[in-house]
């Protein structure tokens, strides 16, 4: 449920934030139009409560797409919508974080736009991308136990309803503990492949 | 080969609205390297910018081989950039690159991949004697060797001119001396037309054929570094030649005093002595010393000549070519 949820959210979160980097006033194509627009959708989208999310997208996306409402499957849609403005966000800081220098010393080269976006701008901050990719996963993990009210299931949905419902400590411990555990493990995972990409500052002895 | 002409450009703030290039003029040769120079605030990166068509002039033209750039647009502008390489201020390689893989890059822009690419990107890395770092991250590079990639990936493209924009700027002497050298190597052995904006004389002095002046966005002097040297009132030569604050209590006991400018390996060597010899004076050397100008020894010497025919002897210096402007000299009677 959060890896696919994941893949989704990158798959439009990247793109996303990619948009709202270049449309910026100082940007490779300023569209003040667009990057309003967009600035509102990322800022309105992760201001809705996800819960609120879950039950909002159910009759105008969920069902209309997956023809169900509930389950697991059903709950990846809300999952992966409401990451992408999150992870847009996220995506356009580290784009932010690229020299300009070496962006126009890209530009001075003749390059297209597309191919300082690809080259450039998401090959410069790919270390960059993998955490907020990272950071993501680990914040869906904490939304994915909210996603147990359209029957989700997962560990927040345990938590919740054995736990908290049935008064039993140690389901909630337990489940706590291996929540945890995983957005450990994920964060983990992420920085590691992180820092193997990152070409800056590596000694070779 | 490159032309700017008359190029304005304004930029308007809160504070109001400064001018930093107020119709700057400046034509360099093909296959020249050009310094411009001048102090901070002069419009020397402004300059720089509109060059590279980072930044577009209120009015002007920036001509290379006869075409004006500074209005094109779109896939043509693009094109136009090509025949512009650039080393740009400060650090600018892609760090998660290598340095091949920095030099690549507008090749890659230009479409060209492969072997070609890969045959391309040797042959650069061998002309700024970077071969063994090839697949080395610009974090693994010195300061120096990361300019020189730098050099290298303005070049890849093939471009008519290249500029740099400081391109010494953060580097020691030392160091210095590698990117020149590498800037040299271009234009002799690539042809390539050469354009340094610097704060740096010592750029001038070890490679520009020619310089031009900066001061206030404007050019105040332009020309042949070795013809400016001639040229008493030059700002360049000031700053170029030898300082001549020594000497000056040897100035009254000499007959005459003049301040002579030599240049080239003949003029340096032997004028002075075959002078003294021709003419029967004595010549002393009071101040002022030698240098050199790329490869052209220049000297500047305060000479005081004892001897009935030293106006004739400074006569003849001056007619075998070297610059003689003859200094007052002290109160005569002091002198006797």
């Amino acid at each position: 449920m959060i890896s696919v949820a994941t893949v989704f959210a990158t798959l439009f979160g990247i793109p996303l934030g990619v948009l709202l980097h270049v449309s910026a006033p100082n940007g490779l194509r300023p569209l003040p139009v667009l990057h309003r627009i967009l600035g509102v959708v990322a800022d309105f989208g992760r201001s809705v409560p996800f819960i609120v999310l879950i039950v909002l997208l159910q009759q105008i996306v969920t069902r209309p797409l997956l023809s169900t409402s509930i389950g697991p499957t059903a709950a990846i849609v809300p999952l992966a919508i409401g990451a992408v403005p999150f992870l847009g966000r996220l995506v356009q800081s580290a784009l932010r974080e690229v020299d300009a220098t070496v962006v126009e010393a890209a530009v001075t080269t003749g390059a297209s736009r597309l191919r300082i976006v690809r080259s450039v701008l998401l090959g410069e901050s790919a270390p960059a991308l993998v955490s907020a990719v990272g950071v993501t996963a680990v914040t869906l993990v904490g939304f994915s136990a909210i996603a147990g009210v359209v029957g989700g299931g997962g560990l927040g949905d345990l938590a919740i309803r054995y736990g908290y419902q049935r008064y039993d400590d140690r389901i909630m411990w337990t489940t706590v503990i291996v929540i945890g555990l995983l957005a450990m493990l994920l964060q983990f995972l992420f920085d590691r492949v992180a820092r193997l990409i990152d070409r800056r500052r590596h000694v070779t002895a | 080969m490159i032309t700017v002409d008359n190029l304005v450009k304004s930029f308007s703030s809160r504070a109001g609205s400064v001018r930093a290039l107020n119709g700057v003029s400046l034509e360099v040769q093909a296959g020249s390297v050009c310094g411009v120079v001048g102090p901070s605030g002069a419009g020397k990166s402004t300059l720089a910018r509109c060059i590279a068509l980072l930044e577009r002039p209120d009015s002007g033209a920036i001509r290379v081989d006869g075409t004006d750039l500074v209005s094109l647009d779109g896939s043509r502008l693009r094109a136009a950039r090509r025949q512009i390489g650039v080393v740009p201020q400060g650090d600018s390689l892609l760090r998660q690159r290598t340095a091949a893989g920095n030099i690549a890059l507008p090749l890659e822009s230009a479409g060209v991949d492969g072997p070609v690419r890969r045959k391309r990107v040797g042959e650069l890395l061998d002309l700024v004697g970077l071969t063994d770092k090839a697949a080395s991250y610009p974090d693994q590079l010195s300061g120096g060797q990361r300019q020189r990639v730098a050099v290298a990936r303005a070049l890849a493209a093939n471009p008519a001119v290249l500029l740099a924009d400081e391109p010494t700027s953060a580097l020691d002497p030392e160091t210095t001396g590698s990117v020149l050298t590498v800037l040299d190597r271009a234009r002799a052995e690539l042809g390539v037309t050469v354009l340094v904006v610097t704060h740096d004389m010592a750029v001038v002095r070890r490679i520009c054929d020619d310089v031009a002046v900066l001061e206030d966005g404007k050019v105040v002097e332009h020309g042949k570094v070795l013809d400016l040297v001639s040229d008493a009132d030059s700002r360049t030569a000031a700053t170029l030649l030898p300082g001549l604050d020594q000497g000056e209590g040897l100035i009254g006991t000499h007959d005459r005093v003049a301040d002579v400018v030599l240049v080239g390996f003949a003029a340096v060597g032997a004028l002075l002595p075959e002078a003294s010899n021709r003419f029967g004076v004595e010549l002393a050397v009071l101040g002022g010393g030698l240098t050199r100008l790329g490869e052209t020894p220049v000297a500047r010497f305060r000479v005081g000549i004892n001897g009935e025919r030293a106006d004739s002897a400074l006569e003849w210096i001056s007619e075998a070519g070297a610059v003689v402007r003859r200094t007052p000299k002290g109160p005569q009677g002091v002198a006797a």
